[in-house]
């Protein structure tokens, strides 16, 4: 569905997209990963085929966006960072108006508009004003918007960030149910749960490139251990006790409120921590996430 | 193909590759997004029509009336072009309302599509195209601008100071004016990252003298040499001198016709070629 080779962004003397490798398959979520200003949703505009690419080759099903945008993006689905929905018009509004951008006729988007009123559950919403939805309902609304023309790929683009936990979840079960449908879905984020949730294979991204690329189970394996030991000694003794801790499991990353122990077997790790005499404040045991693997990979942490 | 989401929720899905043919938006993408702004319009119909009737009657019971039958008394019935001094004025009216409701159509939607609700990058993500986008608008904005005129007609025919006849080709006067001068401020609203107070600055500084010092309400050869530019400048004084002529016969040089026309023939083209620029320069960042 997607074939980049080389693509790259540049702003001036800057290089938001460096040179990456990536292909999508059809029917796959794939993820885009990363912090603030790593070049996802510059590497989504150019896939959305609304922003002309400084070099490389991208191919979005089988054509050039450079050269045939309009006719690409008729086979898109875009759900955009901030949501831009007409806040003048009514909630089923902005989907007939969206859905005639596509050429769509009103007696085909009137049984559409039903459909996706009750998939994105507002149908009781349907002759509010936009402006008086709450953040999730938006969000919603404008997911429903992006599949109005039934689209061959779904990118959503920061898609639950603002929202609240319970809106996340909803948006989430929605998310999925297109999956179980063979959309194919792209999707940028920070947030490693959401990757965790709803990514077949995510690229991890940082400063335009391509740190790493797998599934979330392959990233973690390659890219950390199976447990995390979690050790606070107060703040301003980690960096002093850490000295101590080397050796003891098979990597340690010293944050400033917390030493990360990752070793096979956590609990074990701790064990040896005690018997050198250290006594942590607390300690947790957990399993590996995405977020140890961006950490591993890049150094900092994804949310700052 | 067609297959359901899940027991409480069915949903078709045929897929865009079978439902959406490309070449449709291509070809008539400017409609979908007239069709657009005119829905929008419509929420404040009832507005656009009270101020498309309510303003022109002020006008011309204020100055029409009341100034012209100062200015007809005191020079006599016929001074001015030898014509009622409300005939002289209807054109200058009907030119202010052409360029009044055509620019209303374009300044604030376009800072809505750019900025506020950022609908034009809607907009752009499905197969529209920028150039549609400006096409679209100013088509949507012609047809406020056209009734606009047409209802402004419609007052100045009910007080006596147009006839029927002299219908039409007012109205295209009008709205050309209208055409020209909102395919720049489309240009030029595009240009803006945020308003800023610069809608309120175009409206003393350009708006304003253009209406004052246009010839709207006396010949713009009363006004001293040194100001008579602005009116040069002017789609407003084009559009009145214009209007004037072909209604009521006002004299005029064939050369002077001639530069009437083109100056809404290339402010137009300019207009519409800066605001392509602009539009997909803004849609691509």
């Amino acid at each position: 569905m997607i074939v980049a080779k080389g693509l790259t962004k540049v702003y001036g003397d800057f290089k938001a997209v460096d040179g990456i490798d990536f292909t999508v398959r059809r029917g796959e979520s794939f993820g885009l990963l990363g912090p603030n200003g790593a070049g996802k949703s510059t590497t989504m505009k150019m896939i959305a085929s609304t922003s002309q690419r400084s070099g490389g080759d991208l191919l979005i099903l089988g054509k050039d966006p450079n050269k045939h945008g309009p006719e690409i993006r008729a086979h898109l689905g875009v759900v955009p960072q901030q949501d831009n929905l007409d806040r003048e018009l009514k909630v089923w509004e902005n989907l007939m108006i969206y859905g005639r951008y596509f050429g769509l006729s009103r007696k085909f988007l009137k049984g559409k508009i039903e459909e996706l009123l009750e998939f994105a559950q507002l149908g009781e919403k349907r002759n509010n004003k936009t402006e008086e939805l709450s953040g999730g309902m938006k969000r919603r609304l404008t997911i429903a918007r992006g599949l109005v023309n039934e689209p061959e790929i779904l990118m959503l683009d920061e898609p639950t960030t603002g929202l609240d936990p319970q809106a996340r979840h909803i948006l989430w079960d929605r998310l999925f149910r297109l999956k179980e449908l063979g959309v194919t879905l792209v999707i940028t984020t920070h947030y490693m749960d959401e990757a965790e949730q709803l990514c077949d294979r995510l690229m991890v991204m940082d400063k335009g490139k391509i740190m790493a690329e797998g599934s979330p189970a392959e990233l973690i394996k390659k890219y950390s251990s199976k447990e995390v030991l979690e050790v606070r000694f107060g703040s301003e003794n980690n960096a002093a006790v850490a000295k101590k801790l080397e050796g003891i499991g098979e990597r340690l990353e010293i944050l400033p409120d917390r030493i990360l122990v990752y070793a096979e077997n956590g609990e074990k790790a701790l064990e040896q921590i005690v018997k050198k005499g250290l006594h942590p404040v607390t300690s947790l045991v957990r399993r590996s996430s995405l977020e140890d693997v961006f950490l591993r990979l890049t150094g900092r942490t994804l949310v700052d | 193909m067609s297959m359901d989401l899940s027991t409480d929720n069915k949903m078709t899905w045929t897929g865009a590759k079978n439902i959406v043919d490309p070449q449709v938006s291509i070809r008539r993408g400017a409609l979908y997004v007239a069709e657009n702004r005119i829905r929008n319009m419509l929420k404040w119909w009832s507005s656009i029509i009270a101020f498309g009737l309510g303003n022109p009657t002020l006008y011309l019971l204020s100055i029409g009336i009341g100034v012209g039958t100062l200015v007809d008394n005191s020079l006599g019935p016929n001074a001015i072009d030898g014509v009622s001094y409300l005939t002289f004025l209807a054109p200058a009216l009907l030119a202010t309302a052409g360029i009044q409701g055509a620019m209303d159509e374009v300044t604030w939607p376009t800072m809505e599509g750019f900025v506020w609700d950022r609908t034009f990058f809607s907009m752009n993500a499905t197969a529209i195209t920028g150039n549609q986008i400006v096409n679209g608008v100013m088509l949507a904005a012609m047809a406020r601008c056209v009734l606009q005129v047409f209802l402004y007609e419609l007052c100045l025919l009910a007080f006596g100071a147009i006839t029927l006849e002299s219908m039409p080709i007012l109205l295209l006067v009008s709205s050309l004016a209208g055409l020209g001068f909102a395919s720049l401020m489309l240009a030029f609203s595009a240009s803006i990252k945020d308003d800023d107070g610069v809608f309120a600055l175009v409206g003393r500084f350009v708006i304003t003298p253009m209406f004052m010092f246009s010839g709207t309400f006396y010949p713009i050869t009363s006004m001293p040499i040194y100001l008579q530019w602005i009116g040069w400048i002017s789609p407003q004084w084009h559009a009145t001198n214009l209007g004037r002529a072909l209604s009521y016969g006002m004299p005029i040089e064939s050369w002077l016709l001639i530069l009437h026309w083109s100056v809404f023939l290339i402010m137009t083209v300019a207009g519409f070629a800066w605001a392509h620029r602009v539009f997909t320069r803004r849609l691509e960042a």
